[in-house]
This record gives C-alpha cells, structure tokens and sequence, in this order.
C-alpha cells in the first residue's frame, strides 16, 4: 500500500526560497567540507549495493563464486544483459519486463481515472448516497492487499483471471487516496469557473473535459510517477496470480530465478536481472524528480 | 468543505462514481467480508464443509504460541526498521540542509532507492551477505566474525531489518529535508545571535518543529514495516530460521497458502484489518492536532 501511505502529510513543505542568501548561521570554510564530506560518505553508503548488483552483472560466475568478488566492472556487460533479456532462467527477462509494464500502467491508468470520476461525482455533484459512496471509498484504505490475500484470490480465480493481465491489475486500482487528491484538488478549483460554465448552458461533462482535466495536468502526472512506481513494485499479489512464468513480472520473477536446490544461483544474470529491474523506476524517479516530490510531499497539503 | 456551484441530476454522478465502487466492492469488501465470514468457520479436511466455530480460530490463534511469537517479532521488526530508517535520514537532511550549493544533487542520488522494489532491495541485500559469494561476510570473515544468516537469528533479522530501512532511508530523507527548508530563518538566526550553538539550536528548535513530520513519518514508516516488507523477507529468510523473521503478513500468507489452513489465515487477516484499522485512526488523529499545531 505504498501508495495508500502517503495520503497525509504535514504541511510544513512550503520553500523557504531556492536558494537562500547565506546568513549568519550558515558554515564556511572547513565545517562546510566536512559536512560535504559526511554527506559524500552517507551517499556511498547507500549507493552501495546498487553499485554492486551492478558490478556483479558484468563479470562471470567464477568471479563471483570465488569470493571476494571484484568492486569494479567486469567486461561482460553485454554478455550477461544478452543472455538475461533473451533466454533469462525460467522465462526471457524481455518478457518479465513487458508484464511488468502493462502492469504497472494498467494499475496507474485505471486508479487516475476512476479516480477522477470519482472525485468529479463527489465534489460537483449532490445526489443520494454521496456522503455513504464517499465513506465506503474512505474506509478502502484500510484494506491493503495484504491483509485480504486468500479471499480476494478466490474471487480472481472464480472469475478465471489468475493468469492474466487483468487479475493482476483490478485488485490492485481502487485508490481511496487517488480520489482524496483529486477531491482536495477540485475544491481548489474557484467556484466562478462552474458558476460560468453553468451559465453557458455548457454540460457537466463538458465541464469537466475542458476546465477540469487541463487545469488537473499537474496532479495527474504527480500522481502518474507515484503509482508507476507503485504499479511496477508490487510483489507479493504477482506472486500469488501468476502460476505461469510466461505471466511472471520482473519483480516478482527474481525470486523465481533461484535454484530450489542446492545448486548455486547464476548471479551474473540475476544481477543484471535486477538492474534491469530497477532502471524503469529509477528513471521515473529521477527524471521527474520535482513532480516525483511533490506527488510525495506537496500534493498532500 | 463543501462547493457552492453544483451541477444537478444523480444518473450522471451515478454513473460517473460507479468504476470505483464496483471494483471496491468487488476487491475491498467481499474479500474483507469473506475474510471475517471465514474466520468463524474451520473448514473440514477435504475443504466440502465447514463447522462453525464462532471465535474459536481467535481463540486458537492466541493460545498458539508461534502466533504470539510472529506478534513479537512484527513489533521488533517493526520498531528496528523505524528506526534504522528515521535517524540516518534526519541525519543526512539535517547535513543537506546546512548545504547552499549541492544539496539538490545529493538529493537526486539519495532518491535512488526508493524506486527500488523491497523485494528487489531483498535480492541485493542478500547477494551482499551471502553465506558463501557475499562480499560483506566475507570481509566480515576476514575479520574474525563468522557471518550465517541462515543459522543465527539476530543476524537473519538485522539482515531483513536493514534491507527494509534502506530505501525508506529515501523517503524519510525527502520529507525531513523538506520540512528543515521550511523551518523560518528568522527563529533559526535569533537564537544564534543569543549564543546558541549548533546543537543547542538543533534539539530546542528545530526537532520541535520538525514533529509534525516526524510524527508522520513514525506511522507510515511503521505502516511500511507491517504490510510492505513482505517482499524483503521473502527474498531473503522466507520467514526462518525457526520462524524467526515471520512477521503477521508472512504469517498470513505461509499459513493460507502455504499451510492451507483458511480458517487460522482468515482470522490473521481479521487480526491485520483491525491493526490497519487503529494505524489509519492515529494518522488521521494527527492529521486533525496537526491543524493546530
């Protein structure tokens, strides 16, 4: 439920300014390259097993069976990534990488919109039930995956959708915190703008496409990195559903790629597996690192 | 809150509000009601009937002493990842903070791994320890200390502890990074002119006025360490040695799938609804003080 997690956080997000003049509490001189140099040391320190999982992805089976394992590259690169993506353990990573991504997107396209109607339905309109419809999407939030696991799985096999794409998704996209964003949202949204619409006779609907959505763009990509993210890391629900490792998502499927026995794992190829794994949400992150923050943190005032 | 301006008509909201609540009902609340019906029943060996047991699995679940050990467990676990998630981020945030120039770079590398899945942290973690090819036991070795997670207990579960922390570390940076930037620069400067140091400075003002979010993060970091480290532990001790490293939700699903024991399973998930339940009660509690803070 990481995305159910982040639905309230303090307030205290404003900026003090990007770049503040430095006044007289500010550190010079040495103190300044000491804390560059602490912080330096705490980036390694968490950098680290990415660095490794790296390494190991690019030097052969020897090399890492014969510990200790080299801290820099290997020249096996492509070697290793070849024989990942095309014939992988089980299944091609190719194919771990493609389920993870109709996933991941299924999950991310369907909570954004229903949860924009949704929201739409409960801020603008007033009609019998609402206040009991708005409390029955609250109370979802209680109900991780997690904890429901054994009954909702006999719902996804009575209806015959263990194995695909659509059971991996549908349990996964009702989103109590989606609509509350988007309710917080809408009530933002001057009350002149539906006063004027309403006065062109324009409809609901047409409210909402041409006012609305343009004017939601932000919350919508904020929300869109979140729930990728979220999307593409789910595991324990892919590991229950998918029985079959053509339906295996990357995540999930790592695991998968461990010998049973007592044979030892092929590392480079579960290295690069990983790596592989991580870059989709990696780049998410960090190339939309401002609407990646403010999806956590501003969104949530 | 409410909006002045409203459109009319119910058959447009209706139909407008209706994704959500098929799917919730079909995913959130007949799983959840199946789970309470279920957790009265003890199915009979060949899963054609069951007797109803009223609170009997509760009664059974309590009385069992792994159960109350995985209770245990979940709350050391728990209270470790916390934590080991919370310091080391205040710590790395109140250092960016003191930065002008860098801090936005720093900040880009810190959030790598939270975009790494738990179970993905898990197979990293794991491929550091390993017994036999991991490079950090055997440094470890090389000192003296003999490193066997599979074996010893303590270490099975600081492994898990510290594969869980590792990429909140991240996520708590963020939000303590945040809320230091917006800690005024005004109060910070009085007290400095009053001869306050660093520290002083430090303990009286500003983690007073960074408890809001360490609030927050206190619930949703404990939030985490319940529901979403499933993964990890998977991963790494798949719950051992000797159940060790089973927390509730392993426990849910060891017994349910695992164990094919529905009856016990359902009632764990009941046990789990009704912890979300008061979590999801003290974040909104806070959300409300939070208002007069």
């Amino acid at each position: 439920m990481t995305s159910e997690a982040i639905k309230v956080a303090p307030a205290s997000v404003s900026r003090r300014g990007k770049e503040p003049a430095p006044g007289m509490v500010e550190k010079r001189g040495a103190s300044i390259w000491i804390t560059h140099a602490l912080m330096i040391f705490g980036v390694l320190i968490v950098f680290f097993p990415i660095w490794l999982a790296f390494v190991a992805s690019t030097v052969t089976q020897p090399e890492i069976v014969s510990p200790p394992m080299p801290l820099l590259p290997g020249e096996h690169f492509f070697e290793n990534y070849k024989r990942a993506l095309f014939s992988g353990v089980n299944v091609p990573v190719t194919t771990m990488l493609f389920n993870s991504l109709v996933m991941a997107l299924g999950i991310t396209i369907g909570k954004i919109t229903i949860s924009l109607l949704s929201a739409f339905a409960i801020v603008y309109f007033r009609f019998p039930g609402r206040n009991f419809f708005f409390w029955m999407i609250f109370i979802t939030l209680m109900l991780p995956v997690e904890v429901r696991i054994v009954p909702t799985y006999e719902v996804i096999a009575s209806f015959g959708m263990l194995n695909s794409y659509s059971g991996l998704i549908f349990p996964l996209i009702a989103s109590a915190t989606a609509t509350f964003l988007f309710r917080q949202f809408f009530m933002t949204v001057p009350d002149e703008l539906a006063e004027a619409a309403r006065v062109d006779g324009a409809s609901p609907m047409r409210f909402f496409i041409d006012i609305i959505l343009p004017m939601s763009r932000t919350n919508i990509a904020a929300l869109f990195v979140i729930l990728f993210i979220y999307g593409w890391n789910q595991y324990l629900w892919p590991l229950l559903i998918t029985t079959d490792p053509e339906m295996n998502t990357v995540v999930m499927g790592i695991k998968q790629m461990f010998p049973s026995g007592d044979d030892t794992a092929d590392w480079p190829v579960i290295m690069a597996t990983s790596i592989l794994a991580m870059i989709p949400p990696i780049i998410v992150v960090v190339s939309m690192q401002k609407l990646f923050v403010r999806g956590l943190v501003d969104s949530e005032k | 809150m409410e909006k002045r301006v409203t459109f009319n008509g119910w058959l447009l909201p209706a139909a407008l509000i209706f994704p959500q609540i098929l799917i919730s009902a079909v995913f959130f609340f007949y799983p959840a009601g199946q789970a309470i019906w279920q957790s009265l029943f003890i199915p009979d060996p060949f899963g054609l009937s069951s007797r109803f047991v009223g609170l009997g699995n509760f009664e059974f679940l309590f009385s069992d002493p792994f159960y109350r050990a995985s209770f245990v467990t979940t709350a050391i676990f728990s209270t470790l990842v916390t934590l080991v998630s919370m310091i080391p981020a205040l710590f790395l945030a109140v250092l960016a903070d003191r930065l002008i120039k860098g801090a936005g770079a720093y900040r880009t590398m810190l959030i790598w791994p939270y975009a790494v899945a738990p179970a993905i942290a898990g197979v990293l973690w794991l491929f550091m320890f390993n017994t036999r090819v991991g490079v950090v036991s055997w440094y470890l070795g090389q000192l003296g200390y003999d490193w066997n997670h599979v074996l010893n207990e303590m270490e099975a579960m600081g492994l898990v502890v510290v594969a869980s922390s590792w990429g909140r570390i991240s996520y708590n940076f963020l939000f303590f990074f945040a809320a230091l930037q917006a800690v005024p620069r005004s109060v910070i400067e009085a007290a400095a002119i009053d001869g306050a140091h660093f520290w002083k400075r430090f303990f009286t003002i500003v983690l007073p006025l960074l408890s809001p979010t360490t609030f927050f993060l206190l619930v949703v970091n404990i939030v985490y360490a319940f529901f979403e480290t499933f993964g990890v532990i998977h991963t790494i001790t798949s719950g051992g040695p000797q159940q060790a490293t089973t927390i509730l939700v392993y426990k849910v699903y060891s017994d349910g799938f695992v164990g094919q024991d529905l009856g016990s399973s359902s009632a764990q998930s009941v046990v789990l609804l009704v912890v979300v339940g008061v979590l999801t009660v003290l974040q909104f509690k806070f959300v409300e003080k939070r208002v007069h803070y």
